[in-house]
């Protein structure tokens, strides 16, 4: 009988206790969790209610993320993938991007197990008959074995009645590989403990002899096997008829730790490797086409000074690419239409100046007067149009997701290079032809 | 070279009546059928599901690949060629909670009738209810956010009308393209709200640079009406107009034709909105600074 038991209950720990005795102790060692306040006490001075502030509890959520972010990486990083990609989303969601893995279930697989190994005894004083048929005593609970058929792929369920208190848990543990059987060369996973777990191990197993012990990864039974003898050395293995593939991936989750929370797949995306490249591909030379034309058509249109457009146009778009390379950002079909949009905007800067010097050299200024009077007044008007769309840009980036986030990311920069070079760059061009040759005529 | 003669005097505004009847009839018809179809057809993005791109050797034959895929349970699916013979798309609505597996269960569950080999699963995509409503949820609130920001921004450089036009009209252009695509039965997804920002971007952009005119000449209109102004306005910036949504319409319509079948809805939405957006500027954006003006002078 346990002397003493811990009850969760929502954000409260409710402790009860054999002997009033304990009390004192149990309080005193409670006391040195700083996250746990002491909100009550049973009046037979036999139970203790424990309490986390909200505060806490969230700040439990944010760990969970991060630590979970950490061992996500450790087994992404042992299972081989090269640049991957693994970001928090929000609060409680994490972004894992797998370039080149062939066989995403895998991958799935390696990432979502939770990986909680615990070690329990059998509960080999009550019947299993009488708690399959729902009479489940307390401190017990049924758990099921896996096992599928090999050849007929069949999958069957072994159930086994457990104590609920694990005597060892995958936190003890220093490392895990994957080793073959001597007998029948089937793969199995080899666990060493540190000091503290094989002191535990050791003490389990001496004072179990001829119980069974069962292994138990995300509340799967593996194994159940008969404690033969004291184990000591710190050192268990798993075996559960798996494939070579299936005991090194299990091997590196282990490695890696447990996760702090389950996960749940909540979005997948798989695209396979010739569809990605093919359709981003066909997008940017379709753009590059339509960007010939456009660059052509502004040529012939304003001549000398559709030359220089383009010049600071090509200058927008390798500060463009440039930038984004720098973030690290993919090219996405959102990415696209942000260059689309940008280019617009940058071609609409060049010909809202040109159209201004245009008008101004018709109602009869100097070329220079109507150069500097182009600039100027379509400068204002490019100011606004490009500000109001940067606002809206950063909203999105701000609170978009995902492909919005990236349409946002390439509007924002589009828009900064465009600036620069349809108003800044163009403009010392064509001064410093200006400057060279006295121009009474302009080509535009 | 010139495309259109320095000097138009074009009446627009002696056209805004019959603007707005086309207006009128093009967004009726949209929505009415997006209320008739029940609701935009919203993609796996937002609806949660599984959609599964195959390619096959040979063209299969679709109903070959339904009798395939009943065996596997996986609940009410759509299947349709995308762009060739040999590509299919499978969308599934809702199935089970465990979907991590369902590319490679299409595959098996074909293996009966097909050779497994001549298959290949080009792309997967699962989305989980929860992810579709809340994705849904962030991109219409970002929206939100960022028509609020360009609003303020619009009436401290113009006034509050100004701002109240510009949002009119690029409503209008969604509303527009969003009727288009119930119409043409086009899916909703991510990727299409992408195109819609563009669009909204650009509407926004041609309608500033009308008003940003229309302000200029404002200042000093001496004996002119404020239809007169506005119509001198958007004929000084006609040819800017007509030369920037050329020039845009280009690059859209060769990723339209050039841009593959994943991108096709895509440019679909942007070869619209960019027409739409020319035409909002010209017209539907102006039409509410007469009626504000007229309603405050009469």
């Amino acid at each position: 009988m346990d002397r003493i038991k811990a009850i969760h209950d929502g954000q409260k720990i409710n402790i009860r206790m054999v002997d009033t005795l304990d009390l004192p102790p149990v309080k005193k060692v409670l006391e040195s969790y700083s996250f746990l306040s002491l909100s009550g006490e049973d009046s037979d001075g036999l139970g203790l209610v424990y309490q986390m502030s909200a505060d806490q509890i969230k700040q439990i959520e944010e760990n969970a993320v991060s630590q979970g972010l950490e061992t996500i990486r450790n087994r992404v990083d042992q299972f081989g993938v090269s640049e991957p990609t693994i970001q928090a989303q929000g609060v409680r969601r994490i972004l894992v991007q797998l370039p080149g893995v062939k066989d995403p279930e895998r991958a799935i697989n390696l990432i979502g197990k939770t990986a909680r190994l615990e070690f329990k005894l059998l509960d080999e004083e009550n019947s299993l008959q009488t708690a399959l048929a729902g009479n489940v005593p307390e401190d017990s609970e049924i758990l099921y074995q896996r096992v599928e058929n090999k050849e007929t792929g069949e999958v069957t369920k072994e159930p086994f009645l457990l104590k609920k208190r694990a005597v060892l848990t995958g936190e003890t543990l220093t490392g895990a590989e994957i080793r073959f059987d001597t007998d029948f060369n089937e793969p199995y996973v080899a666990l060493n403990f540190n000091s503290v777990g094989a002191m535990i191990f050791q003490q389990v197993t001496r004072e179990n002899i001829k119980k069974r012990l069962a292994i138990v990864l995300d509340s799967n039974v593996y194994s159940a096997p008969v404690i033969q003898d004291e184990i000591p050395g710190g050192r268990a293995q798993i075996t559960g008829r798996f494939t070579s593939e299936e005991a090194r991936d299990l091997a590196i989750i282990l490695r890696a730790g447990a996760l702090p929370a389950p996960v749940v797949i909540l979005e997948n995306r798989t695209v396979g490797p010739s569809l990605g490249k093919d359709s981003i591909e066909k997008g940017i030379t379709s753009i590059i086409y339509g960007g010939v034309l456009v660059v052509i058509f502004i040529a012939l249109y304003y001549k000398l000074s559709g030359i220089i457009a383009v010049t600071a146009l090509s200058l927008n778009i390798v500060l463009l690419a440039g930038a984004l390379a720098y973030f690290g950002a993919a090219l996405t079909l959102p990415g696209i239409a942000g260059i689309i949009l940008t280019v617009g905007m940058a071609i609409d800067a060049n010909v809202l100046v040109f159209e201004r010097i245009r008008e101004e050299i018709r109602i009869g200024k100097t070329v220079r007067a109507a150069i500097d009077a182009g600039f100027s007044k379509a400068f204002r008007t490019i100011v606004d149009a490009n500000i109001t769309t940067f606002i809206a840009a950063v909203v999105l980036f701000q609170f978009g997701t995902g492909p919005i986030k990236g349409f946002a990311i390439t509007l924002c920069i589009g828009i900064a290079a465009s600036m620069f070079t349809a108003v800044f760059v163009s403009r010392v061009i064509f001064d410093l032809t200006m400057n060279q040759r006295k121009l009474d005529k302009l080509s535009i | 070279m010139k495309i259109i003669n320095s000097d138009t005097h074009i009446d627009f505004m002696g056209k805004i009546k019959m603007a707005l009847a086309i207006s009128g009839i093009l967004i009726l018809v949209g929505m009415g059928s997006v209320i008739f179809s029940g609701g935009l057809k919203y993609g796996i993005d937002f609806s949660g599901g599984t959609l599964i791109q195959l390619q096959f050797k040979t063209a299969p034959n679709i109903d070959e690949i339904r009798d395939g895929l009943k065996s596997v349970g996986l609940g009410e699916s759509t299947i349709q060629e995308f762009g060739s013979k040999r590509d299919i798309l499978i969308r599934v609505q809702r199935s089970e909670e465990k979907l991590e597996a369902v590319g490679s269960k299409v595959r098996d569950s074909l293996g009966a009738k097909f050779n497994k080999e001549d298959i290949t699963v080009a792309r997967v995509e699962m989305v989980g209810p929860k992810v579709g409503r809340d994705l849904r949820e962030k991109a219409m609130l970002s929206i939100v956010y960022a028509i609020i920001g360009i609003v303020l921004y619009i009436s401290w450089r113009f006034e509050l009308q100004y701002a109240i036009a510009a949002i009119i009209a690029l409503v209008h252009d969604v509303l527009v393209t969003m009727g288009a695509f119930s119409l043409l039965d086009k899916e909703f997804t991510l990727v299409i709200v992408a195109a819609f920002l563009t669009i909204i971007g650009y509407s926004l952009n041609d309608t500033i640079v009308v008003f940003d005119r229309i302000r200029e000449n404002l200042r000093r209109k001496g004996k002119n009406t404020l239809e007169d102004i506005i119509n001198a306005s958007i004929n000084q910036t006609l040819s800017r107009t007509l030369l920037t949504s050329g020039t845009t319409l280009l690059v859209v319509i060769a990723l339209f034709l050039f841009g593959g079948e994943i991108i096709h809805d895509f440019s679909f939405a942007l070869l619209v909105g960019v027409i739409i957006g020319t035409y909002s500027s010209i017209f539907i954006a102006s039409v509410f600074l007469v009626y504000w003006h007229s309603r405050k002078t009469a």
